[in-house]
């Protein structure tokens, strides 16, 4: 059975923290960064609201990290009681054993990854694929979609012979790695789920890149989450809808106050996705 | 109302203190640990865990903790297994092939059949066909399931979720319940069913 022609399941929302030194921050394009608060308070916040899962994206760069990720994972354990992820900076099996142990339900691993691949099989192997999340920043490498243009704007950027390119470093480092192929060897290597971040699209609300997006999901027998862009409920929409996501990730939409995760919930149900009602 | 000694059994795999932490939330002293002693004295015991069959049968075995487990469902105490920690409970699993499971409960874990993906990695609907203590007030309650392998569908199946078919969701056999999906991972519903659990084990303790 080809994962493309499963029967969907139940969409999943899920909000984004971007985590520095313990407080929330959302950077935008991931350069200007604003304060929106405590992380713990805020997951709970998104529990008590119908979140189906958080993931906690740490982006401490002082050398203390280790510890204040470990109490922040610690903290959010007591308080929250829906799935959480963490991810950032975790480059050995230590590294996740530590946060696992401490209360995550799952890591996501990104640049480690991609340098070693073989950290997911590492991780998986001690703890289960449902744990490990393979995080993957990817821009358009100015290729076309075999079969046609794509529908967007391009950028030249890393000019390999394939439309879409793994990044690091925060979408800022090109790696010459096709994503798709990476996408299938990394699930392959035991990764439990795909965080697929459009670097083009992350923020700018512009809405997910669909035609990734759907190209990741077609390609991987694993769920995938799509990331970067999200601007408006429809975008939500569309990400399930045509991108074919299992689950959606925003961090912006509802930091701000500008919509809950119930009211992201009750337009997804009235478009005819299914999804955990906010109010169960 | 008195705290009851929760044993949480601890064999070192992933993350283990979400239960131990949402029991304590729910009105219990629950300890994870690996001492025979203080397993004997809990008056309730959970098998908590995520991971894969293999790895996690050979770390309870490691840690001396497939026999506690045995001897805690055999003593007739509320003892409850929380996803792999229900699989374990079967005599083994596709998942590893000749790894022998704690065989507390008859059959084998199978694979998620059907049209779907694998793992089962979402919130779904249960559906109640055996009320029991442990379900009180979860009818049709959404819970959080991360899972390929189900236990297999049978008399003591007392809640299912439909995913591809019905797939077994909760175990009601005598003092031994289980949960394939995670109570600790699933908001008001799954903090309820513990809430229950802890209910249930207080009530033995004072019986």
């Amino acid at each position: 059975m080809s994962a493309s022609t499963a029967v969907p399941g139940n969409a999943r929302i899920i909000p984004c923290l971007d985590v520095d030194a313990g407080r929330v921050v959302k950077g935008i394009n991931f350069v200007d960064l604003a304060d929106a608060g405590d992380p713990v308070e805020l997951a709970s916040r998104y529990d008590q609201q119908g979140a189906d899962e958080v993931v906690f994206l740490d982006i401490t760069a002082s050398s203390d990290r280790r510890e204040t990720t470990v109490d922040l994972v610690h903290r959010t354990a007591e308080e929250v009681f829906i799935p959480f992820t963490i991810g950032g900076g975790i480059r050995t099996v230590d590294d996740a054993r530590r946060l696992l142990r401490a209360g995550a339900d799952k890591v996501s691993v990104n640049t480690a990854a991609v340098n070693r691949p073989e950290l997911v099989a590492e991780i998986a192997d001690e703890f289960g694929s449902q744990c490990v999340v393979a995080s993957i920043d990817v821009r358009r490498s100015g290729v076309a979609l075999s079969g046609g243009k794509p529908s967007m704007d391009v950028r030249r950027t890393g000019g390999g012979a394939f439309p879409f390119e793994v990044y690091t470093h925060g979408g800022r480092a090109p790696t010459g790695i096709d994503a798709v192929e990476y996408a299938i060897r990394i699930t392959e290597l035991g990764a439990g789920e795909i965080l697929l971040t459009s670097m083009d699209r992350d923020g700018t609300r512009d809405g997910f890149d669909l035609e990734l997006t759907r190209t990741i999901v077609e390609a991987v027998s694993v769920p995938v989450i799509a990331s970067g862009g999200v601007g408006t409920l429809d975008h939500l929409v569309e990400g399930v809808l045509e991108g074919r996501a299992d689950a959606v990730l925003a961090a912006s939409v509802f930091h701000f106050g500008e919509h809950t995760v119930a009211e992201a919930k009750d337009y997804m149900a009235a478009a005819g996705i299914p999804v955990r009602p906010a109010s169960a | 109302m008195s705290k009851p000694l929760i044993a949480v059994l601890d064999y070192g795999i992933g993350n283990l203190r979400s239960a131990q932490k949402s029991l304590d939330r729910m009105g219990a002293d629950a300890r994870l640990t690996a001492d025979a002693g203080l397993i004997a004295e809990a008056a309730g015991v959970v098998l908590p865990g995520v991971g894969a069959f293999g790895p996690c049968m050979a770390a309870l075995r490691h840690a001396g903790l497939d026999e506690q487990a045995r001897i805690a469902a055999a003593d007739g105490r509320p003892f409850l297994g929380i996803c792999i920690g229900l699989q374990l409970l079967y005599e083994g699993s596709e998942e590893a092939p000749g790894v022998a499971g704690l065989g507390i409960l008859p059959g084998t874990v199978r694979l998620l059949s059907g049209n779907v993906k694998r793992p089962q990695m979402q919130w779904n609907r249960l559906e109640v066909r055996t009320p029991s203590p442990l379900l009180e007030g979860l009818e049709d309650a959404w819970v959080y399931f991360v899972h390929s392998f189900a236990a297999p569908m049978a008399g003591n199946v007392a809640a299912v979720c439909d995913y591809g078919g019905p797939v077994a969701a909760a175990i009601a056999d005598d003092n031994v319940w289980a949960t394939q999906f995670h109570p600790e991972k699933s908001a008001r519903p799954g903090l309820r069913l513990l809430e229950n659990f802890v209910n249930c084990a207080r009530a033995a303790a004072d019986a």
